[in-house]
């Protein structure tokens, strides 16, 4: 099970890296990747959407399911990765590598409020019992 | 308790990811389910389909109760070993289950049927039996695994798994099977390509499934066996049709013999019936994936998705739909998929076969 101690997490299995700058860079992680399969359609936010925290934002489909992608915080979308979505299947190569969008957060503090890396290693446990 | 097939342990040793699928414990990939749904295409898959019912009817009265029981015509079965893909319907005209009837001789005939409708048709198949007076002798094959060998080297698979079959695979035809003990040998499938399904006793099935495999087959869980299955398009049973529709809806018509006299269950109702839709492949022109039950708005009137996929093979996304009559191929439709309309193309399907793009 890959969880790199440096980002953070959500219940809803979404990374955030918070950078140098205080912007936030997100993607799904290698135990949603796992769960879903082969991917082969993504589709992002456009850049400049303000989103709510835990608003469906984006979308993953592997072969055999759509899944929604939530935002981790509230804030406003500054960047789609369009590789990812020309490349769907670079989640699975590298679901850490592969991210999905940049945000900037409407309130910093908010990123206190996600899963560490020991936290979401025992939320993924539990939802394998 | 999730029911298990004679080959679990051996997929799990084979590290696969196991679902629950209707009640039971399933692979649903060794790994990626594109590579795998490559494999088949261009060499050798193997599946366990063990959780598929084969179901032995003997008695002097066989052929007589599947006349009168399936909407297919038994009498094109006149030749022991000839296949026959037929629907069993209910009095309203519904689809029960599809499945294949083998014929073995005037007093057996072997049909596989679905495993999630098995117990169903097995009650549906003994009142009948008792209703009619047949006096037949119905019995579940538990004691069997079935094994699916597709894809254009299945041939030379299974000819160096189980040394002296070569005659019977030379000889084999499609649609056609040989019995050699318990174990019986079917040139049928599922996927659109080339290939057998076996039935072994259960307790040879793991031996044989390494066998195949050191014959150069590659495990393939049920993810790939559903792409396959709809690029071949073939329906599937609860998904394209299921007792609340008719097999003239379900692109099934070919499968129910009105040609003949004989009456058969469901064909009263068939006959009173009003045909107003049909199944249609689509094409998705826009970028995304098509879904069972998404919208499909035509200048008809709307239908649905009845199965949909992304096709590994044509890298583009393929469904079956059930449309308005008057919809032809080559005509645009839009899907409605979460808040978006995208462009599909109404194709003729199936969309793949033996390896090569239809569309």
């Amino acid at each position: 099970m890959s969880i790199p101690a440096d980002l953070k997490y959500t219940p809803s299995h979404e990374w955030v890296r918070v950078e140098a700058d205080g912007t936030l860079t997100v993607g799904i992680t290698h135990h949603a990747q796992d769960l879903l399969g082969d991917m082969v359609f993504i589709e992002n936010p456009a850049a400049g959407r303000t989103l709510a925290k835990g608003e469906e934002c984006a979308v993953v489909e592997s072969v055999k399911a759509a899944s929604d992608v939530y935002a981790p915080v509230a804030g406003e979308v500054i960047a789609a990765n369009a590789d990812v979505e020309a490349s769907p299947e670079s989640v699975n190569q590298d679901a850490y590598a592969a991210w999905m969008f940049k945000m900037k957060p409407a309130n910093p503090a908010d990123v206190s409020g996600l899963l560490d890396a020991a936290a979401y290693q025992k939320l993924v446990e539990s939802e394998a019992h | 308790m999730l029911k298990q097939t004679p080959l679990n342990a051996t997929h799990r040793e084979l590290g696969a990811k196991m679902v629950d699928f209707g009640g039971w414990d399933m692979p649903v990939n060794y790994g990626s389910q594109i590579e795998e749904h490559h494999a088949v295409r261009s060499g050798c898959g193997l599946f366990d389909v063990s959780h598929m019912l084969p179901l032995d009817i003997k008695g002097a009265n066989v052929r007589a109760f599947l006349r009168r029981l399936v909407a297919n015509n038994v009498d094109k079965l006149q030749v022991s070993g000839k296949a026959l893909y037929s629907c069993m319907l209910n009095e309203a005209g519904g689809v029960i289950d599809d499945l294949i009837i083998y014929f073995m001789d005037e007093s057996w005939f072997r049909l596989v049927v679905n495993a999630g409708t098995a117990e169903k048709d097995l009650a549906w198949m003994e009142k009948c039996n008792a209703d009619w007076g047949m006096g037949l002798t119905l019995t579940p094959r538990r004691d069997l695994a079935m094994i699916a060998i597709q894809g254009p080297d299945a041939t030379q698979a299974l000819n160096e798994a189980l040394p002296g079959v070569d005659q019977i695979t030379a000889a084999l035809k499609p649609f056609n099977a040989a019995a050699m003990g318990e174990m019986f040998i079917a040139r049928t499938g599922y996927t659109g390509e080339d290939g057998f399904e076996v039935m072994v006793l259960a307790k040879s099935a793991p031996f044989f499934w390494k066998a195949l495999m050191e014959a150069g087959g590659k495990p393939i869980g049920l993810g790939a066996r559903d792409t396959l299955r709809l690029e071949a398009g073939m329906n599937l049973y609860g998904q394209d049709m299921d007792e609340t529709t008719s097999p003239l809806e379900s692109g099934l018509a070919w499968t129910v013999d009105l040609k003949t006299e004989r009456d058969f269950v469901g064909r009263a109702a068939l006959e009173k019936s009003e045909v107003t839709k049909q199944l249609t492949g689509l094409l998705l022109l826009d970028k995304g994936v098509l879904r069972s039950h998404q919208k499909v708005h035509t200048k008809n009137g709307d239908g649905e998705i009845t199965s949909g996929t992304f096709s590994p093979t044509m890298q583009q996304s393929i469904a079956l739909a059930r449309l308005p009559l008057g919809i032809a191929p080559g005509e645009e439709v839009e899907v409605e998929i979460r808040d978006k309309k995208l462009k599909a193309k109404v194709v003729k399907y199936p969309f793949v076969r033996n390896g090569k793009v239809l569309i």
